[in-house]
């Protein structure tokens, strides 16, 4: 009501415009797309017969880190796809702040939408700051602008700007990794959606790129909904880990924390690898009497912080 | 090796090249006509052939039946279709115009598999995973097909253009038995007067042509291949990104 009666105004005024639309763009932000994203008893049944995701709940809140892990072939990627309406849902609806993705214009949907995925899946024949500067450039953005952007871009996920210039096959695994999650963000969108995004990298690359990601993700607040096999990862990203058993149902849903300290049932705990001895770890005084932490097969796996043993002494011993 | 020389000096006497030269010269003409029709039937072809290529390879639609209906129309003897659709074309036109029209035709349809055949299936050659993403990146389709397909695929789509044209040279030759102009004319009057020098000439001035515009072609192709082939720039593994990680204050963590 109130902006329709500001849109006429601004028609009949028009020099009145600017100030009235950062006005009203004030006004907006109160209550600003908050990009919550929620599953209401979502069901996908392909073609072939396949049912990928049966009567599935499930709310990722906004700017922060959903992680879904589970074993191949459980829906994760399915699930993930019908949040940019690359898969549609069969039955159920698939809601971002309220509104229905069915409702939404398919192309516009994704464009607002950042997704990265495995092999990073950036247009071969185009240098890296094209692929990155894409997304603008499809909505409008003068292309001179959008590369500007996408320089900037490069610096924020840590790649060097002489990189801008080559193919995506000139550069590493990591490093066009790296274009992938730039690419994403260059439309600045408050949903982005990762499918083992660092699934290809070695493990040193991953770790890298995942301290990266917390990074990014602590300066941008978007919300993230990142998919992987690997639960050392969830744990390191996740602000909520949703582990799924066989068959696409919720085995449990919690904050990392929650998870490793009360594991739902057997199914988790062997996931997660509570039941290993690398998990359990205990505190023993070192010969020159500081403590050390050692893990069920005596490994030593580091040593209690000063500042942890002083003020945390009680608890632990 | 005599007829090669008196060939060769048939094709560089100027005089075969003059305007008011006898029949088969001027040899210009009828170099200019061949061009022509190439140019128009393997032009008609293209824009038959192409949009719907693009939309098969695009959509994965039809593409079986496009596949057995193309792979007879490959199989059928050049010189047959070509009085056939003449024969046809005769009905319905007057016989100088039916000749030429008739050939037209006949040179089209027979162009046609190969662009066909190259649009498809370079469409199809483009990874899955670059137009998946494309995709959900928020092209439209047609920004998929003119921004990701089609320059990933060009190479392929002009090599059955390439393929097209040197079908329609070869075949344009034999189709002066049907009325047509072109370089085959010099072949069939060599033939028709036993003169094996003209003859001889007519099928050197036909395998020029045909080298020099697969030689064209082959420069086209290569040229928008290159964007698309493997460079040999050195890849500092993760050497820089490590750097501009550090740079960009890793340390926080
Ligand atoms: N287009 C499709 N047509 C038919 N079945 C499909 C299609 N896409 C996925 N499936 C099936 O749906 C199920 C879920 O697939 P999905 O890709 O979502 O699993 P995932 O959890 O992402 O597996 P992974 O961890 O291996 O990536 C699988 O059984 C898969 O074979
Ligand atoms: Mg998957």
């Amino acid at each position: 009501m109130l902006s329709r009666a500001a849109g006429v105004t601004t028609r009949l005024i028009p020099h009145m415009a600017p100030p009235l639309a950062s006005w009203i763009a004030l006004d907006k932000s109160k209550d600003e797309p908050t990009a919550m994203i929620e599953f209401r008893s979502v069901t996908k049944k392909f073609p072939d017969g396949t049912v990928a995701v049966d009567d599935f709940s499930l709310t990722m809140p906004s700017h922060e880190t959903t992680v879904l892990v589970g074993s191949s072939g459980c829906g994760k990627t399915t699930i993930l796809r019908m949040i940019n309406r690359m898969v549609d849902a069969t039955a159920g609806q698939v809601l971002i702040d309220g509104e229905d993705v069915a409702n939404r214009d398919k192309v516009q949907l994704r464009r607002s939408i950042g997704y990265v995925l495995q092999a990073a899946g950036l247009l071969p024949h185009r240098h890296v700051v094209d692929n990155v500067a894409t997304v603008p450039i499809l909505n409008g953005t003068p292309k001179a602008q959008a590369r500007e952007d996408a320089l900037e871009l490069l610096d924020k996920v840590g790649l060097d700007r002489s990189l801008a210039h080559r193919y995506p096959r000139q550069l590493s695994g990591g490093q066009q990794q790296r274009v992938g999650v730039a690419r994403a963000l260059a439309s600045d969108p408050n949903i982005l959606l990762m499918d083992e995004p660092f699934g290809a990298v070695d493990p040193i690359v991953r770790a890298d790129l995942q301290a990266e990601l917390g990074r990014l993700q602590s300066e941008l607040g978007k919300t993230i909904v990142f998919v992987t096999h690997d639960i050392e990862e969830a744990f390191a990203l996740a602000d909520t880990v949703v582990i799924f058993r066989k068959g696409g149902k919720i085995a449990q849903k919690g904050t990392p924390a929650e998870i490793l300290a009360n594991p739902a049932d057997e199914f988790v705990e062997t996931f997660i690898g509570a039941d290993k001895a690398r998990r359990r770890l205990r505190l023993e005084q070192a010969a020159e009497g500081g403590t050390i932490v050692v893990d069920g097969d005596g490994r030593v796996a580091g040593v209690l912080d000063d500042d942890a043993r002083s003020t945390r002494g009680d608890a632990v011993s | 090796m005599n007829f090669l020389l008196d060939a060769l000096a048939y094709i560089f006497d100027p005089a075969n090249w003059a305007a008011n030269a006898t029949s088969p010269a001027p040899l210009g003409d009828r170099i200019l006509e061949h061009l022509e029709y190439t140019a128009i039937a393997a032009g008609a072809a293209t824009l038959i052939a192409l949009p719907l290529g693009f939309y098969i390879g695009h959509t994965g639609k039809g593409r079986q039946a496009v596949i057995g209906v193309t792979g007879a129309m490959r199989a059928l003897p050049a010189l047959g279709v070509l009085y056939f659709v003449t024969m046809v074309a005769g009905y319905q036109l007057p016989f100088l115009v039916a000749a030429t029209v008739g050939s037209l035709i006949a040179l089209t349809l027979l162009a046609i598999p190969s662009v066909l055949a190259g649009a498809y299936s370079g469409l199809e050659s483009v990874d899955r995973q670059t137009i998946d993403a494309a995709r959900a990146n928020g092209m439209t389709e047609m920004q998929i097909l003119l921004r990701v397909e089609i320059p990933l695929s060009l190479p392929l789509i002009i090599g059955g253009i390439r393929a097209a044209v040197l079908q329609v040279v070869a075949t344009a030759t034999i189709a002066s038995f049907a009325g047509l102009g072109g370089l085959g004319r010099v072949i069939a009057s060599g033939i028709g007067l036993n003169d094996f020098t003209v003859l001889l000439a007519g099928a050197l001035l036909v395998t020029a042509l045909a080298l020099l515009l697969d030689a064209v072609f082959a420069l086209i192709q290569k040229v928008t291949a290159v964007r698309l082939e493997a460079d040999d720039t050195p890849v500092a593994e993760e050497a820089s990104a490590a750097a501009g990680a550090a740079a960009s204050g890793r340390g926080s963590e």
